[in-house]
């Protein structure tokens, strides 16, 4: 779980027009991170990001808490892809020209 | 500045029901969402495309209007005094539970922003009908940033000018070729209180003569003369970001070997003090211009070489 600065979710809910009973079901279903302080439930700031994405999905796009799961699941699936395909693509410049057998270096 | 035709982009005809419109919207936008779709930039074209499209044709006075004069575009001063009467959407973005769907503006990428026919038609995109109280975050911005492969072995400052706007970010060490990272924030200004958008700055390095890099690992050409390779000896290689290392070279040396030297690679990015490997490829030049001592030396080898 990211931390950060805590911020109590009832001002995200408010400000995001969301419901609270949303974020504790991603919560529960381990896509992000909630903080309890004194009966109070906070949410750290690194989480923000990702929970936006997660309000977006749900209220814009109507998608319901178990395909969110589905989907961030798939998108860290995309971005691990991604990241592969980045560096395959740049391995890729290495072996345009060859590379001979190699022996361990000896450093004086 | 071209028209639009906003029924095509949804794939509807000219007779679309409301209910229609709001699900070939919401068909098209759960597919190229930008939250769906990271790094790619045609589907967060498509989807402001699409999201523009929503926005003309599920507004009842917005669509009249289009309907109209949409392929005379020109003529849009006609709606100059609408524009001074938003109407349509007003208070908080509705929820699919209370609205039968969605006709609030996205916030995952580029769906705020509006064609310039759109602004020709309807205005500004914040006065043409979108409800002052609605909040709306900003634009995200694209921008590359070349580095040389000595740029990015060090952590250092750089100001980037984007929009008019000059940004000061520092860059880790160990950036990759086609790397994006995100500036939250630096995007455009949100509308109404909204927060703004993000800046993603992806890394092009350009390829060095000298140095080929696979990862954290560096790799080099280094010449060896032919003597040092058959008898062995001390060469120095050139570290990149400053300084020499001396290597032992064994006698009978090929031509082609590689001799990797640990953690003196590429900085692991923001990972201080790791490094990855240099690999040092030996290529052995044979002497040229020689005397009629070194030749004759020569042959007595060829010829000891033959009788074993």
């Amino acid at each position: 779980m990211q931390q950060g600065e805590l911020i109590p979710a009832g001002v995200f809910c408010e400000y995001h027009h969301a419901e609270l009973s949303f974020i504790r079901g991603l919560h529960d279903s381990g896509l992000i991170g909630l903080t309890m302080q004194d009966g109070a439930v906070y949410l750290p700031s690194g989480e923000l990001p990702e929970l936006e994405k997660f309000i977006r999905l749900h209220y814009e796009l109507s998608i319901n808490p178990e395909g969110i799961e589905a989907i961030a699941h798939l998108l860290g699936r995309v971005n691990v892809l991604q990241e592969e395909n980045r560096s395959l693509r740049n391995k890729l410049l290495r072996y345009e020209s060859g590379q001979g057998p190699v022996e361990p270096g000896v450093e004086l | 500045m071209d028209f639009i035709d906003y029924y095509k982009i949804l794939g509807l005809n000219k007779t679309a029901t409301q209910d229609e419109i709001k699900a070939a919207y919401r068909k098209l936008a759960r597919k190229h969402h930008p939250d769906l779709n990271p790094n790619d930039k045609e589907a967060n074209k498509k989807f402001q495309q699409i999201n523009e499209a929503n926005e003309v044709l599920s507004d009842a006075e917005k669509r009249k209007k289009y309907d109209q004069y949409g392929k005379d575009w020109q003529h849009a001063e006609a709606f100059e005094k609408a524009q001074q009467q938003p109407g349509g959407r007003r208070g908080q973005r509705k929820r699919p539970a209370d609205a039968g769907g969605f006709d609030g503006g996205f916030g995952g990428g580029d769906g705020g922003e509006f064609s310039d026919f759109f602004e020709s038609l309807f205005g500004g995109s914040s006065g043409g009908g979108r409800s002052s109280q609605t909040k709306f975050r900003g634009q995200d911005y694209q921008a590359e940033l070349q580095l040389s492969l000595e740029d990015a072995y060090t952590t250092h400052p750089q100001v980037l000018t984007v929009n008019g706007r000059n940004i000061r970010i520092t860059i880790p060490a160990g950036v990759e070729n086609g790397q994006v990272i995100k500036l939250k924030g630096h995007g455009a200004p949100g509308v109404n209180g909204g927060p703004g958008g993000d800046l993603f700055i992806t890394f092009s390095l350009t390829p060095d003569a000298r140095w080929r890099r696979d990862g954290n690992d560096l790799h080099t050409k280094l010449p060896l003369d032919l003597y040092t390779a058959v008898l062995g000896g001390e060469i120095t290689v050139d570290v990149l970001g400053g300084g020499k290392i001396k290597l032992k070279v064994k006698p009978e040396t090929q031509n082609g070997t590689t001799m990797r030297l640990k953690g003196k690679g590429f900085p692991v990015y923001k990972k201080d003090g790791e490094f990855g490997d240099l690999y040092v490829t030996l290529e052995i030049r044979l002497p040229v211009n020689l005397t009629e001592k070194e030749k004759e030396l020569f042959r007595e080898l060829e010829a000891l070489a033959k009788k074993e």
